[in-house]
């Protein structure tokens, strides 16, 4: 453990001294994320692997049917390929030696925020060519002040009208980009 | 050395416009710095549209700016919240908030801004001085030698950044493949597009960036660190006294110099060097015990070493076209946007590009300096805007933002994808940098790898044996197989506890 009191000799290295030191900085990095949730556990690590290596065997068979080609005359699916290998050797490296890796993260009751924050912005895309932006940005605006950030109705009104004012005349007055909109 | 491209590069930045986007840039960066939640990364990520509409020398100004500029207000927070806004910033904390507890915040808060002021300006002169040499090196370097360095440069990013290595490097793989997605520029034959008309043309940069690096940041903030405000410590006076001035001048020199060396190289250069300017100064004080209890050289050192690293990560980009780390990466695909490829030519062939940026960097440090002395004032008042006020009104920059670039609803879709991918990666500990790194270099890659190929006759031994890129791919060796290097080296001091202990 650094000791901060420790005489200078006690350090034998400057190397030891500067792993020292970054051992330090990550415990004040973890003491700061003590409210990220608790890992995922094994299942996670291996499901979120899995899901590479679904990755790295689609690349390599849809590769392998663009075409090979020979080294002197690469064909288009080469690169693909060798990419894919990797991705495949590395995942199953991960599948037997991540099992007990704590850097997942577990989904929580607040993820659900994530995922509401997620269903305003696709509804905004899928509604903006159709009814302009105006609408679309005041109703996420609303949405994530009010229920996503827990700011109070009166400031999440004013706040959401008042940006949605400040963006039409910055992009549709001044700047002239041409937004889908309602006016 | 000739140094009239030099001269006229202050001409390129003294044009009102790019001093303008120059204050804009930094101005965004220390307020993003500042601001909790988005790092400078997502900011630019987020801006990139912006680039389109003006030209390539303002566009990297402004960028640029952003990034050393908030190198400069991640520094705020560290002495005043304990909350170190950026990585580089966190040793700053142990003294910087001890001196902030002793009500001397001002006292850190002014050294922090002279030493980063020093640490840049040094820095800007070190990239002058050694940048257009790097890249006259660089002018004989052909396809073996680009492959190599892509791939040098890819693995440099996946093995040194935080978090497990294994999954770093599979994420940048991915990166690679999804680079190939669209019409393969030698047959034409179209991969993975699924018969998609929007997939042939490829995948653009920028809504992978928008989506892997800002959206998903704003996504994974809304989980937690919400709703929490601070009440900062309050700021006197921040001229540093000459005795403190005269405490940190040592420092301040060395931090200059160990950040310029250490920012060179790929992956965390700022954080890496701020961690080893410390040490230093810990190591060589008279009295060690000082620090973390308010030494002003532990404020001084990490700060100039930071900001040194920061301006030096750019000689990578500008004289190889490799990127040491994410942001440069961003740089990288806003270069290209602009139709400009970062290179070993860049000086000869966009002088006005390479010189202006650089030389808009001694303004943009002036710049700085101003706003973090007389005017700290101001961005210490900005603490106080709540995260939940900050997130809405990035979502809806980033998503308008995206549609404007092309005028396509496709785009959002596009970003909204890769938000979530994002957002995923990091719940499942994979680090989205080296995907997005990955995909910018992916076609450099892909294509000098096969132009290679072409020049050796199909054969691949000569990569190995042509001697700059046998070289190259010697240290893709030595890099692969540094963490059991590594371990060890490292299993041996602790086996003399366990001794001691036993």
């Amino acid at each position: 453990m650094s000791d901060p009191t420790k005489p200078p000799g006690a350090q034998p290295a400057q190397a030891v001294a500067a792993m020292d030191l970054q051992e330090e900085a990550d415990r004040l990095q973890a003491e700061l994320e003590e409210a990220r949730p608790p890992h995922a556990g094994p299942i996670s690590q291996v499901a979120a692997t899995v899901v590479a290596l679904a990755v790295g065997v689609f690349g390599a068979v849809g590769s392998y049917a663009l075409g090979l080609g020979q080294l002197t005359q690469p064909g288009p699916g080469l690169w693909p390929f060798a990419i894919s290998v990797v991705i495949i050797v590395l995942s199953a490296v991960l599948v037997v030696t991540g099992r007990n890796l704590q850097d997942t993260e577990r989904f929580s009751r607040s993820s659900l925020l994530t995922a509401v924050g997620l269903v305003t912005l696709v509804g905004l895309a899928a509604l903006l060519p159709v009814i302009g932006f105006e609408i679309p940005s005041l109703l996420l605006m609303f949405i994530w002040l009010r229920w996503l950030g827990k700011e109070s109705w009166r400031s999440s009104i004013v706040i959401s009208i008042g940006a949605v004012a400040v963006f039409y005349v910055l992009f549709v007055l001044l700047l002239q980009i041409p937004l889908p909109r309602l006016i | 050395m000739d140094i009239s491209p030099i001269l006229d590069g202050f001409g390129v930045v003294l044009e009102p416009t790019n001093l303008l986007y120059c204050l804009i840039g930094v101005i965004i960066g220390m307020l993003i710095g500042v601001l909790p939640g988005l790092g400078p990364g997502a900011t630019i990520a987020i801006l990139l549209p912006i680039t389109y509409g003006i030209g390539p020398v303002s566009a990297i100004i402004m960028l640029a700016g952003i990034f050393y500029g908030a190198q400069y207000g991640g520094t705020i927070t560290s002495v005043l919240l304990r909350l170190p806004g950026e990585a580089s910033s966190v040793v700053t904390v142990f003294d910087g908030f001890a001196l902030a507890k002793q009500g001397k915040a001002g006292t850190a808060l002014g050294i922090a801004a002279i030493g980063s002021f020093i640490g840049g300006t040094v820095s800007i002169i070190g990239l002058t001085l050694v940048a257009p040499v790097v890249a006259g090196f660089a002018l004989d370097f052909g396809p073996p030698e680009y492959a190599a360095l892509g791939i040098l440069g890819v693995l440099l990013i996946s093995s040194i950044g935080n978090g497990n290595k294994l999954k770093a490097i599979i994420a940048a793989c991915i990166g690679l493949l999804i680079a190939t997605v669209g019409r393969d520029t030698f047959t034409g034959a179209e991969r993975f597009t699924f018969g998609s008309l929007n997939l042939a043309e490829g995948i653009d940069f920028i809504p992978i960036a928008m989506g892997l690096f800002g959206l998903s940041e704003i996504l994974y903030n809304l989980e937690e660190r919400h709703n929490k405000v601070h009440s900062p410590a309050k700021v006197g006076n921040v001229w540093p006294s000459r005795k403190d001035l005269g405490q940190a001048k040592g420092a301040i020199g060395r931090g200059s110099l160990i950040g310029f060396v250490l920012g060179v190289l790929p992956g965390g250069g700022a954080v890496l060097s701020s961690l080893a300017a410390y040490a230093l100064e810990k190591r060589r004080a008279k009295q060690p015990e000082r620090f973390g209890r308010g030494a002003v050289e532990g404020v001084a050192a990490p700060e100039t070493a930071n900001n040194a690293a920061a301006t030096s990560s750019f000689i990578p980009l500008l004289t190889l076209g490799i990127p040491a780390n994410a942001t440069m990466a961003l740089m990288f695909g806003a270069l290209l946007i602009q139709g400009i490829q970062p290179g070993p030519q860049l000086v000869t062939e966009h002088p006005d590009v390479f010189w202006g940026v650089v030389n808009s960097m001694y303004i943009g440090n002036i710049l700085l300096l101003i706003m973090s002395i007389p005017m700290v004032g101001v961005f210490v008042r900005i603490l106080r805007v709540r995260p939940a006020i900050m997130a809405p009104i990035t979502v809806l920059i980033t998503l308008l933002g995206a549609y404007t670039v092309r005028n396509q609803v496709y785009d959002i879709f596009l970003v909204i994808v890769f938000g979530v991918l994002g957002y995923l990666m990091k719940k499942f500990g994979f680090e989205p940098g080296p995907l997005v790194l990955a995909f910018v270099l992916g076609s450099m890659i892909e294509s000098s790898a096969r132009q290679g190929l072409l020049i050796f006759g199909g054969d691949p031994t000569g990569f190995f044996t042509r001697p700059i890129s046998g070289t190259v791919f010697a240290l893709v060796v030595i890099v692969a197989a540094w963490p059991l290097i590594r371990k060890a080296i490292r299993r041996k001091p602790t086996d003399r506890v366990e001794e001691k202990i036993s």
